[in-house]
Parts: C-alpha cells; structure tokens; sequence
C-alpha cells in the first residue's frame, strides 16, 4: 500500500447526499477480473452521454478538476453495495481523500485499505468548503494525517478522527493482511480450542 | 452475575481470536461464502503473495451475479461474464474451495444458497464479498458485508479485522395486516430512519412481529440492513430456527444437533442488557410500503402521495429529492397508486425464497399480467426453482403470462443482460432503487412480491389490498 502522510490539493465538490457505490462504478463494469482500468467508468452515468460523449455540465469533466485529489461530497457518501471496485476507480482516477460529513461503513474500511484517506468533517465546515469552491474553483486545502488536521484555505485548522490503527497503516503503508497473517499461533489456538467445526466439503 | 449481554455481544465476544490495545479485534469467520464478482482480485492477491486458503472447509462458492437467467442448456453470451465465472471456477479448482457453479443443481444467490443447504448456523460469523451477507442474520448469525481486500484477509487467515459496533435495538410489536408483509416492515424501517441511520451499528430485530416471522421472511428484514446503514441485522434464534435448519445438508446430525441446539439456546439477548439505541415500530399500522426515489429511504406507505421537495430537512436533502423526482420523472404531491410501469421483477436475494413466489403465484392464480408489462419471476436458486416446479408454480406464472426464469440475481443488479431500457418503470422485490441499478436510465419502486404482482395484473402501481 502506497503510504499516505500529507495532501495538499484543490477540491472537486459533489454537493450530493447520499453518492452509492452503484453511481461511483456502475455494476455493469465489475464483470472484470482485475483492478485495472476502472477509472474510465468512474461516475460513468453522470459523467457521459448515451453516445459516450462527455456531459460539459458534468464536474468531472471541466477544465478546473482536472488533477484535483481531493473528493467533497455530500452525507453518506459511498453506500450501498460493498464493492471494492469503487475506491479502485476512485484512486485510478487520481483521488486521495474524500472530504464529507459522513461515510458508509463498508466504503470507508475498503477506501482506508486502498490508501483513500475519507475525511470526516463537520456540517459546517462541509457547507464552507461547498461554498468557498463555488467562488473559487482554485481554493486549496492541506491534509495532515500524522496530526490529524484539514488545513482550511484561510489558514484555519480542523481535526478530523482517525483510529489509531488505520492511521499507523496509512502512515507506514502497510497492510492489514501482514498484521493478520503474523496472529498465525493465536488464530490456530482458537481453532483448537473450537467445540464444533463446519465442513463445506462434507456432506 | 456477569454483565448482561445482547446476542450481537455475545456472538462477538465467541469469536475474538486476538484484541490488542488500539487495533481492531481479529475475529474469527466460521462460514466465508464467495461469488465471482468480488473474490478474483483476492485469489489474485494470494497467488502473489504465495499464500494458501487457510480454511477451505469453512469456504464455500457459488456464481450469481454474472450469470444469464436463460435455460442453462445455453452457453454464457457476454465473454466478459463467461471468463468471470470461469475464473471462479479454477480459482476454487487451484485453492481447494467446493463450488457449486453454473451448471450445479446446487447453485443460487449466494443468501439463498448458504441458508437452504443448512451452511448458515445460530451464533456464527458469515462473511461475503457482498452487502447483503446480512441476510444470514436471520438465523442469529453475526453476518457482514466485506470488500474484496477483506474477502482476501479471510481466505488466508479465517479472521477478519473489525472494530466494534454499536447495538441497535428494532423493536417491531404487534400483528402484521393482510396485505402487509416482512418486506413492508424493514422498507418502512429504512423510510424512518434513513438510510444511514445504522451507520456503526448492527440491528438486533426482536418484538412479537418479528418473533411470528417465518425463516424466509425473517430472512427478507435482515436482507436490507444494509440499506438502513448498519453493518448487519439479526434476529435471535428461537424454536421457528431450528425447525428450519434440522435435517438439511450441511446442520450438525444427532449428537452433534442436540449440543447445537442446547449451546444455541445460551445467544439470546439477556434480560437487561442494555443497547446504544433503540426504535420501536407498530406492525399493526403498517400498510404496503414502495419508494418513489433514488435511495431505498425514499419510501412511502403505498396510499401516501410522493413527497415534494420542501419535506427535505436542509439544502442539501431537498436538493436530493428534487434530482429523485427529476430522474424518476414523477411530481410531487401526486398519488403512485395508478402510476403506469413497464417491468414488473420478482425475485433477488430479498425476494425469490418460496414463500415469496407462493404470494405472487397466489396473486397470479387465474389473473393474467397486463398485457404491457414484462413480468419476470426468477428464483433465488436451483433448489427453489425444483420446488416450486414442484408445487406448479411456474405453470401459474406462465399462465398469468410472466417469465420463469433460471437461478440468479438478474434484474436485481443488471449485469448479465437481465435490464431495463433507459426510462422504464419497474415495480422490483430487490432491494435497490439506485439511479441506474436495475439498468442504465431505469426507474425501480422497491415494494413486496405482493405489491409486485398487483402492480403486474393492473399494468400500474397497485394496492394489493384491493384484490386480496
Ligand atoms: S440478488 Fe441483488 S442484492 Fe442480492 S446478492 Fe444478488 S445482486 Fe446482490
């Protein structure tokens, strides 16, 4: 995992409640075996027209997005189905964060082990940002993952939660399966110490 | 006495394998069910890494997603799915995992396949690469959703990292009217609370309604956890559980059942454990429920009008409604009832259990689909299509003039050709109305089988109440 310490970048607003997983890549794309190549469909049906033609009302689409890495949305951002395939094209695309007042569970445990830092910050400082953008689309936020804080474009700083495990792995780009695979003796005690066992090849 | 537990807790507290300060609990994962969309960047992942699957006989497959609902004597079309369901198949062939595949009379969704061959057990830990793994929380099972890092974490070591999760407490009281059904209950819970209203939190579904519930309809309010927001849903086990999972293939036998049963009957919540929330629902004033919108919390009782955009509660929410109504082409303020549509779906993981193909057949008996509605009925799995078959169903559907189709999740998802045109209207039993889920343009109302087949016979959105 490619370890995430500090971001400094414009912002790319989706003033949305509520963004599923099914917008962010369409179920139709998940038919493939790989990771690759998911980022031409991010967003894919707002983004595009019927013909493949690109929608200019479309935020993705507009000059002054192009290399953001800093995603603000809307509540609940990332809901619905548990698709792994979404922070994939999210971060193919370019994004490292996601700011926004609330994330989906299964969305947030699958962004955080993709280096994809969300964000959560509050009401108000969410409207701010919505704001600030719409005037100025070149505004600038920083990121600190090490001490927790959104640098505001006025200087103003904000804390926002991580937990502590996340933040070590993000911090060091290491990943979880290392920290499971190193329980080996404790995961095989519990298995002996299990009164009844399943058998799917059984029966 | 020790502090009294809820059965979330105590499902819990069996499975931590290892707690360090800071870090998630390493949980163990008795049952890890896999399916072809989410799992071959895992097996992938294994390969380079050189690892092996820890537990192959805790691991079971089966192809769901991708698969055509046509008659399985004919090849899949779409070279991208056949090569994904291909893929599951060597992939379970090289890691030693069973898999009941496209052609196994076994095969199913993935929620339906696992309760029905007996694999979903009270007290357990289930794991899927899919969000609707909650359904096996019906059986009293602790049971989530995980992306396909996760899938990869269990395949390799059985355990799955995971923080704690608040308690929530739905309490549903009272006796269910004609017409009203399990899927009415947890649309009507979503449409109060949100559908992020469980975030962080595992429902535990009790009250005298649930308890009446049979196993397939406790299986439909656990289903759609996920679209209140919570990481799973579950009911505790009672006698209604084990009269379902005795004798079937894969439940413990003779010994081996009493001492299940007897450590069963210890998961109960205990009296006067205490929960980080609670909601209480009267099922006696609950009607048939349906969404107007774009998210499963945009639902309504089926004689409300659609909602305007001034019921949001700030900018943000009214602005969502608007681009709902917008994409669903509806207005606000006017009836659904009478509201034409195109498609009528029954089936998914929510609905396509016997009993829900029992309620559509008993509607459909004798009546014909409206001659402008394509109604598609598609069962949950293989074993459900050879029982209602058995019991004629199909010829009841057939005759009404709906579509008997093969095992899958089809229109549910869309991804294997099963899909609407770009501006039709379905009445759907699945379980998501997102912009475009049932097919890129499409409009689903989310509703019960009910629901479903009197909308089908009247060719528009119908009260089932009114021909029951
Ligand atoms: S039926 Fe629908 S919700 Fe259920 S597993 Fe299949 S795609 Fe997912």
């Amino acid at each position: 995992m490619i370890p995430f310490t500090t971001l400094t970048s414009r912002i790319l607003p989706l003033p949305i409640d509520n963004i599923d997983t099914d917008q962010i890549i369409p179920a139709r794309f998940l038919k493939t075996i790989s990771k690759e190549g998911l980022d031409r469909n991010l967003f894919c049906d707002w983004r595009y027209h019927e013909d493949g033609s690109e929608r200019a009302d479309f935020i993705l689409n507009q000059p002054e997005a192009q290399g953001a890495q800093i995603l603000l949305a809307g509540d609940n951002f990332g809901c619905g189905s548990s698709r792994e395939h979404a922070p994939w094209a999210l971060t193919q695309f370019g994004f490292r964060a996601i700011l926004s007042s609330s994330f989906a569970d299964i969305f947030r445990g699958n962004a955080l082990k993709n280096s994809l830092l969300p964000v959560v910050i509050s009401e108000d400082v969410k409207q701010e940002l919505f704001a600030l953008r719409q005037k100025d689309a070149g505004v600038e936020v920083s990121i600190d993952l090490e001490s927790q804080t959104l640098t505001l474009p006025d200087g103003r700083q904000v804390e926002f939660p991580v937990d502590p495990f996340s933040k070590y792995c993000l911090l060091n780009g290491v990943d979880e399966l290392g920290y499971l695979v190193k329980h080996e003796a404790e995961i095989a005690a519990w298995e002996a110490r299990q009164p009844w066992a399943l058998n799917t090849l059984g029966a | 006495m020790s502090k009294p537990r809820t059965i979330i807790q105590k499902v819990w507290d069996n499975h931590v394998v290892a707690q360090q300060e800071g870090a998630p609990a390493l949980l163990y994962i008795d049952l890890h069910l896999v399916h072809e969309v989410t799992s071959p960047q895992a097996f992938e992942g294994l390969r380079q890494r050189g690892l092996k699957v820890r537990q192959p006989s805790r691991t079971i497959a089966t192809t769901d997603h991708s698969i055509p609902t046509t008659p399985r004597s004919l090849p899949i079309v779409d070279p991208i799915a056949a090569t994904q369901v291909a893929k599951l198949e060597s992939n379970c062939k090289e890691f030693g995992i069973p898999c009941f595949g496209f052609h196994s009379e076994n095969q199913g969704i993935v929620h339906v396949m696992g309760p029905e061959l007996g694999l979903t057990q009270p007290g357990m830990t289930v794991v899927c690469g899919d969000s609707h793994t909650a359904t096996h929380g019906a059986f009293g099972a602790l049971a989530f959703g995980i992306g396909t890092s996760q899938v990869e974490h269990v395949l390799a070591t059985q355990c799955l990292l995971q923080q704690p999760s608040q308690s929530y407490e739905v309490r549903v009281d009272g006796v269910l009217k004609p017409g009203v059904t399990a899927k009415d209950i947890i649309l009507a819970l979503i449409a109060r609370i949100g559908i992020g209203g469980g975030t962080a939190s595992v429902f535990e579904y009790r009250g005298t309604a649930i308890s009446s519930l049979s196993m397939e309809e406790r299986m439909t309010v656990c289903n759609m956890s996920i679209e209140g927001g919570a990481r799973a849903g579950l009911i505790a086990p009672d006698d209604t559980t084990y009269e379902y999972i005795h004798g079937r293939r894969f439940a413990p036998q003779g010994e081996a059942w009493d001492a299940a049963v007897a450590r069963w009957r210890m998961l109960p919540t205990d009296e006067g454990a205490a929960y980080d929330k609670s909601i209480v629902i009267d099922a006696n004033s609950l009607e048939p429920m349906i969404t107007y919108g774009t998210n499963p919390g945009m639902g309504i009782a089926i004689s409300q009008p659609v909602p305007t955009p001034d019921a949001g509660k700030d900018a943000i929410e009214r602005d969502s409604i608007r681009k709902a109504l917008d994409y669903m082409a509806l207005e606000g303020g006017k009836p659904l009832l009478g509201h034409p549509v195109n498609v009528v779906f029954i089936g998914s993981c929510t609905n396509s259990r016997m009993s829900d193909l029992r309620q559509a057949a008993a509607i459909l008996k004798g009546r014909k689909v409206s001659p402008s509605v394509r109604t598609m009925v598609v069962p949950g799995s293989q074993e459900v299509k050879r029982q209602a078959e058995a019991e004629g169903l199909h010829e009841v559907f057939r005759a009404a003039g709906a579509e008997w189709r093969e095992a899958g999740c089809s229109m549910c998802i869309a991804m294997n050709g099963d899909q609407l045109a770009p501006g039709e209207y379905c009445v759907s039993t699945s379980n998501r109305n997102f912009e475009g889920r049932q097919g890129k343009g499409g409009r689903t109302f989310l509703a019960s089988p009910l629901t479903a087949a009197a909308s089908a016979i009247q060719g528009s959105i119908a009260d089932v109440r009114s021909i029951l």
